[in-house]
C-alpha cells in the first residue's frame, strides 16, 4: 500500500454562478495510483481537475501538491485538456504543439532549442506520431490529435499527469496505446488522474477510483469500491456493471 | 501626380507601416476568434475623440489620438467585463459596446459641429479617414509605435504562440495568461488608434483583418502566417495610396481597405491547399479517378472468372454500370490498364494488377 500522498483536497468549493459545481471536496491522492474520476455529466469532473490545476479559482478550499500549493510545484504536474477545447485548425504542426510542454520549464521569454526538440521528437516517438511531425495538427485526426496532447505532457516529464477525457472520441487502436502509456507511467511511480467516461473498462484500466457528483462519493481502490453501491449513488440509477478481476 | 512627390511618399510610406502592423497583429485578433473585436476598439475610439477636442479645443492630432486610445481601452475594458460578469456571449458584448460609444461618439460630433468655433470643422475626417492630412511626425510615431511591436512581438513569440493556442494549458505551466492578454490587446488597440486617422473609425477593422484572413489562406506556419499578412497589409497601403493619388477625389482609406479585400478574395480563390479553386480540381480529380477505379473493379469483376484475364468482353456488359461512359474507357486504355479493340475490352496484366490491389492501395495512401 501506497503511504506519500501526491495530491490533497481540502473544503473545496467550486462555483461558476450561484449553483455549486463542487461542494466540499476533500480527496487525498496516493502517490503512483492511475486513478479514474467518474460521474455523470455536470458531475464537476473536468472541473475538479481544473481547480487542482489553478486554472479555475475555488470560492473555498485548499489544494496540495505533495504537500506544496501548486505554484510551487508546477514542474511535478502535466495537464492534458479535453481535445475540443482548442481550435485545431490553428497555424502549427505536431512537432510544435509538442514543444509547448518545454515552454514551463524554459519560462519566460527564452527559446526552445536542440535539447527541447530532441526531447519533444522523443514524446512523439513514444505514443507512435514520429512520423506526422511535420504535419499541420489539422491533417489529423482525433485520435492523433489526442496522442499528440498526451505527447505534449510526457515532454514535461512530470510526476503527475491529469488527463480530461483522453479517450473521448479516440478509436480502438488509440484508446490501446494510450491505456498502455498510461500504464507504463505508473510503473514508472508516476501518478495518473484520468476523467473518464466509459465505466466498462474501469476495472480494466484502473487502479483507483473516485466517484463525482458536485460532492465527493467515495474514492479508494478500484477491486473495494467499485460497486453498484457507488454507481447508484454516484449515478441515481441501478447500475448492474459487473466487475471483472 | 507626381509619385517623388514628398507629401505623396510621406503618405505612401505612412500607410505601408500602417498596413504592416494592423496586418501582424490582426493575425493574433482573427486566431483569437476575436475579429469583431477590432470593429469595437476603432469605432469605441470615436467619443474620445470628440472629447479630447472639447477639452483641449485643439486639433493636435496626437492629443485627439491620446482620446481615441483611453476611450477604446475604456471600451475594451467594458467589453471584457460584460463577457465574464455577465451571461451575454462575446457578440452581444461586442455590438453593444460598438453601437453605444460610437451613438456617442456622433452625438458629440454634432454637437461640436453647432459650436461657434472655425476650429471644428474636419473632426468628422476621423469616420472614413484621410491618409492626406498624414504629416511626417505621424508617420515617425507609427513606425516607432510599430518597431516597439516589433521587439515586443519577438521577445514574447512562443508565450504568444502557446495563449492563442490553448489557454488554459498556458496557465497550468505557470504563464501569467492576464498579462500576455494584456499586452496583446492593448498592442491591438494601439494599431487601430494608429490607423483612425488614415483609414477611420468605420473600416479599420477591416486592415486588420483582411491581410490576416488572406495570409492565412497560404500558410500552415504562425510565423509565416504573421509575415504575410504584414506584407499583405504593407501593399495594401502602397497600392491604396497610389490609386487614389492617381485617380482625383479618390478617398484613400476606403481604397486601401479594398485592395486589401482584394488580396482577401484572389487569397480564397487561389490558395494551393485552403483555395476554392484547388478545392474545386482537387475534388473532381478524385471524382474522376474513383469513377475510373469503379470501372475498373467491374472490370476485374468479370475478368476474373476466365482462366485468362485477358480474355476479350463485350464493353455492351459495360452498360449496366453507371460509371461507364466512353472518356473512362479511354482513360484506361491510356493508363494501359485496359486495351480496346473494336466492340471489345480486355484487361492487361496492369490493369488486372492494379484492380486487386485497388483497396490496399487505398489504405496505403491513407496512412
Amino acid at each position: 500500500m501506497e503511504n506519500k500522498i501526491a495530491v490533497k483536497v481540502d473544503d473545496l468549493t467550486v462555483a461558476y454562478n450561484y449553483k455549486p459545481v463542487l461542494w466540499d471536496i476533500d480527496l487525498e491522492i496516493p502517490e503512483g495510483v492511475l486513478m479514474a474520476i467518474v460521474g455523470p455529466n455536470g458531475a464537476g469532473k473536468s472541473t475538479l481537475i481544473k481547480s487542482i490545476l489553478g486554472i479555475l479559482k475555488p470560492i473555498a478550499g485548499s489544494v496540495s501538491i505533495y504537500g506544496k500549493p501548486y505554484d510551487k510545484q508546477r514542474c511535478l504536474v502535466a495537464y492534458v485538456p479535453q481535445k475540443g477545447s482548442v481550435d485545431w485548425d490553428f497555424p502549427t504542426t505536431a512537432l510544435d504543439v509538442v514543444m509547448m510542454g518545454t515552454y514551463g520549464s524554459l519560462g519566460w521569454i527564452k527559446r526552445s532549442g536542440q535539447k527541447e526538440k530532441k526531447a519533444a521528437l522523443e514524446a512523439l516517438e513514444k505514443v507512435g506520431m514520429l512520423p506526422f511531425k511535420g504535419r499541420q495538427i489539422s491533417q489529423l485526426s482525433g485520435g492523433q490529435q489526442q496522442r499528440i496532447f498526451l505527447a505534449r505532457a510526457l515532454v514535461q516529464n512530470a510526476s503527475i499527469y491529469f488527463m480530461d477525457e483522453p479517450f473521448q472520441g479516440v478509436d480502438a487502436t488509440t484508446e490501446i496505446a494510450i491505456i498502455n502509456i498510461l500504464k507504463e507511467l505508473r510503473k514508472q511511480g508516476k501518478t495518473v488522474i484520468v476523467v473518464h467516461h466509459d465505466l466498462q473498462t474501469v476495472p480494466e484500466y484502473f487502479d483507483w477510483v473516485t466517484f463525482l457528483n458536485v460532492k465527493k462519493i467515495a474514492t479508494g481502490p478500484v477491486k473495494d469500491i467499485f460497486n453498484d453501491d457507488n454507481l447508484t449513488k454516484t449515478y441515481g440509477i441501478n447500475f448492474q456493471v459487473s466487475v471483472q478481476e | 501626380m507626381d509619385f517623388t512627390d514628398y507629401t505623396f511618399l510621406v503618405i505612401t510610406f505612412g500607410t505601408a507601416i500602417l498596413g504592416a502592423v494592423c496586418g501582424m497583429l490582426g493575425s493574433f485578433a482573427v486566431l483569437r476568434k476575436q475579429s469583431l473585436l477590432g470593429d469595437a476598439i476603432s469605432h469605441a475610439a470615436l467619443p474620445g475623440i470628440a472629447i479630447a477636442f472639447l477639452i483641449t479645443g485643439a486639433k493636435d492630432s496626437n492629443v485627439l489620438l491620446l482620446g481615441a486610445l483611453v476611450s477604446g481601452l475604456i471600451g475594451t475594458f467594458w467589453i471584457r467585463g460584460i463577457i465574464t460578469k455577465t451571461h451575454l456571449k462575446s457578440d452581444t458584448a461586442l455590438g453593444l459596446i460598438l453601437s453605444l460609444f460610437f451613438g456617442f461618439g456622433m452625438l458629440l460630433l454634432t454637437f461640436i459641429q453647432k459650436q461657434p468655433n472655425a476650429n471644428q470643422a474636419g473632426l468628422d475626417k476621423y469616420l472614413f479617414g484621410q491618409a492626406a492630412t498624414l504629416l511626417i511626425e505621424d508617420v515617425w510615431l507609427m513606425a516607432i509605435v510599430t518597431s516597439i511591436c516589433l521587439v515586443v512581438l519577438l521577445l514574447f513569440w512562443k508565450e504568444f504562440k502557446i495563449l492563442l493556442f490553448d489557454a488554459d494549458y498556458t496557465k497550468t505551466l505557470g504563464f501569467n495568461t492576464k498579462f500576455i492578454d494584456v499586452l496583446i490587446t492593448s498592442f491591438i488597440v494601439l494599431a487601430i488608434v494608429l490607423g483612425l486617422q488614415t483609414v477611420g473609425v468605420v473600416l479599420m477593422s477591416a486592415m486588420l483583418l483582411a491581410p490576416a484572413a488572406a495570409a492565412r489562406q497560404w500558410t500552415n506556419s504562425l510565423a509565416k502566417m504573421v509575415i504575410l499578412a504584414a506584407i499583405f497589409g504593407a501593399f495594401s497601403g502602397v497600392f491604396g495610396t497610389v490609386i487614389s493619388a492617381s485617380q482625383n477625389n479618390l478617398s484613400t482609406g476606403p481604397v486601401i481597405v479594398i485592395v486589401a479585400g482584394v488580396f482577401v478574395i484572389f487569397s480564397f480563390v487561389f490558395s494551393p491547399s485552403r483555395g476554392l479553386l484547388f478545392k474545386q480540381i482537387r475534388f473532381m480529380k478524385n471524382r474522376r479517378d474513383l469513377q475510373l477505379f469503379k470501372t475498373l473493379a467491374f472490370m476485374h469483376h468479370i475478368a476474373k472468372t476466365h482462366e485468362d484475364i485477358s480474355h476479350p468482353h463485350s464493353i455492351k456488359l459495360l452498360n449496366n454500370f453507371q460509371g461507364y461512359t466512353k472518356s473512362t474507357l479511354k482513360k484506361l486504355e491510356e493508363e494501359n490498364y485496359i486495351s480496346l479493340s473494336g466492340l471489345n475490352w480486355s484487361l492487361t496484366q496492369k490493369g488486372f494488377e492494379k484492380a486487386s490491389n485497388l483497396y490496399n492501395q487505398n489504405t496505403k495512401d491513407d496512412a
